[in-house]
């Protein structure tokens, strides 16, 4: 499935005359809406016509490639005394979060901010979701009020897919359910990028509940199509059902060259990254793990256990961090941990994301 | 065969892509003469900052021929304006970091571009060069100014002046990036790339 989507991806798109030394000067260019009204593709494309971001598994190469080099030059913004350019002045970014963040929300928020964008928080909490208004009147309300870029979290999964064929603003996926967490899966092979260089061939290991981690689902999208040599290791209980011992289902065909790893140790050797990933507690109801105490014995990562990855070996932790369950504080604040630098580093790739979907109107029709 | 070959060859190659209004040595020498009238201009030591992407190649030779002619070491930046464009314009192409590695506060800038067009550009630039600190003056170097400003911006320093009509494109190689040096001139029409300029 996604061997096919990525090929879809690269849709064909003008050359840029600047390739071939024009002048980078050129006329302003009028926006023009096309009279026929059509529909900018729902998936797919490269940057100038990608209206969406619900997941990595959409994205080509070369499509991924252009959004981490574009965070290095907003890395670069970041980095300055002035952390504001005008880029996106008069755009309009809200976050509908009906899920608990506060890295993710605020780093959305500081990216439409340094790009100049104005920034409109609504958690469902706090909104009409409460009096029981439905996900489609209340995204229906809130684009009348002209939004350009909806940031959505959403705890059921697709949620996001089906906001982002009703309405016409661009929809970044913040987290859905257990299915896709695009722009964490970004920052992480940024994060890599940044320490590693090429990610291609290198080993990543990821650690713990991928049953429920929509963040290792893309994680591994991302990778895959990256060239990296993926290796996951958990409880049984907490892999997906395509990858768990005996499993014969389909799903797996999706995770095609991937390692499944049963013993930690046997995951952890020779790894170039080490990512373990939080238990989710508010996702641990239906008995899928016994004891966290058991847990953490058999797969928290600690400093022997990390010494057995590479030496320099990266760890990283999506965040936020169940401190003394699936990470150590030893080594959650070690000299091996990027973790905090995960969150800088998403600001970069937030920006990166919101650039590209806002520039899409301008240059793609 | 001699170099003398080579170097016609490679002219040909670029007449292929349009009429040649600069060749390697002219180009040369309009580098030459800029930085002498930089100098000649500049009481105080300039830094100077290119813009992407040519612009950048073109500012690192004006700032050598800088320091060759007065041995001296002049400061060499880079910028790169696309996020203060007033038409989101350039996105097909990643942000490429700024690299300013120098306080830019009380010191007299030159700006280095390609081609001067609209001026919309370099009102892009200005705006993310401001938001570096306050130089003491910007100035604007550029190899072709082309006419058609749509803004009142002027350049300082002109390699070559060259009029042209809307529907046509000026190019230019340089040997860093694109293995040659020259400028052509081609019709849009001809030119086997499609312009973003027009719409």
């Amino acid at each position: 499935m996604a061997r096919t989507r990525a090929a879809t991806t690269t849709t064909e798109r003008p050359k840029d005359q600047a390739d071939q030394g024009a002048n980078s000067d050129e006329p302003a260019r009028t926006p023009e809406r096309s009279a026929g009204g059509s529909q900018p593709p729902m998936f797919g494309g490269l940057s100038g016509s990608r209206k969406n971001v619900l997941d990595l598994d959409d994205f080509s190469r070369e499509e991924i490639e252009h959004i981490l080099q574009s965070a290095d030059g907003m890395s670069e913004v970041l980095s300055r005394d002035v952390r504001k350019t005008p880029t996106l002045r008069g755009k309009t970014i809200l976050t509908l979060f009906f899920e608990n963040s506060t890295r993710t929300r605020v780093s959305f928020e500081q990216a439409g901010k340094v790009l100049g964008a104005d920034v409109i928080n609504v958690s469902a909490s706090a909104s009409s979701v409460s009096k029981g208004e439905s996900l489609l009147n209340t995204v229906r309300t809130l684009e009348a009020m002209k939004v350009d870029v909806l940031v959505m979290r959403h705890p059921h999964s697709g949620a996001p897919y089906f906001v982002a064929s009703k309405i016409n603003a661009a929809v970044v996926n913040a987290g859905d359910g257990t299915h896709a967490h695009p722009t964490q899966a970004l920052l992480d092979l940024y994060t890599m990028r940044r320490h590693l260089g090429d990610i291609a061939g290198k080993k990543v290991t990821i650690i713990g509940d991928l049953h429920f981690s929509r963040v290792a689902r893309s994680d591994v999208f991302g990778l895959a199509k990256m060239g990296a040599d993926v290796t996951v290791c958990g409880p049984p209980t907490l892999l997906p059902y395509g990858l768990r011992p005996g499993s014969e289902r389909a799903e797996r065909a999706a995770f095609t060259g991937i390692n499944v790893v049963d013993r930690v140790e046997e995951a952890l050797e020779g790894a170039d990254v080490v990512m373990t990933l939080r238990i989710q507690k508010e996702r641990q109801d239906s008995g899928n793990l016994p004891d966290l105490r058991e847990y953490s014995k058999l797969y928290g990562i600690n400093a022997d256990r990390l010494a057995l990855a590479n030496p320099g070996a990266l760890l990283m932790h999506p965040g936020p961090m169940n401190e003394g369950i699936e990470i150590s504080s030893e080594v959650a604040h070690g000299a091996q941990a990027v973790i905090e630098e995960q969150v800088s580093n998403g600001v970069a790739i937030r920006m990166a994301v919101l650039y590209m979907l806002c520039a899409r109107n301008r240059t793609g029709e | 065969m001699d170099e003398g070959f080579f170097v016609s060859q490679t002219q040909v190659e670029l007449e292929n892509q349009g009429r040649l209004i600069m060749s390697v040595e002219q180009l040369r020498r309009a580098l030459v003469r800029i930085s002498h009238e930089i100098l000649e201009r500049n009481d105080q030591p300039v830094a100077v900052i290119g813009m992407q992407t040519r612009g950048v190649d073109l500012a690192r030779r004006i700032a050598g021929l800088i320091d060759s002619i007065e041995n001296v070491e002049t400061q060499f930046g880079t910028l790169d304006p696309r996020l203060y464009r007033d038409d989101l314009g350039g996105s097909d192409k990643p942000v490429v970091p700024s690299d300013i590695p120098f306080a830019i506060d009380g010191r007299p800038i030159v700006l280095v571009d390609d081609v001067l067009y609209t001026g919309r550009t370099i009102r892009a630039a200005l705006d993310a060069l401001l938001d570096f600190g306050r130089p003491s003056s910007i100035q604007l170097a550029v190899l072709v100014d082309r006419g058609h400003r749509e803004l009142p911006i002027r350049a300082d320093y002109v390699g070559k002046n060259v009029p042209t009509a809307h529907g046509e494109d000026v190019r230019v190689f340089l040997e860093e990036v694109d293995g040659s040096d020259g400028v052509t001139l081609v019709r849009k029409s001809e030119a086997p790339t499609n312009s973003g300029g027009q719409i």
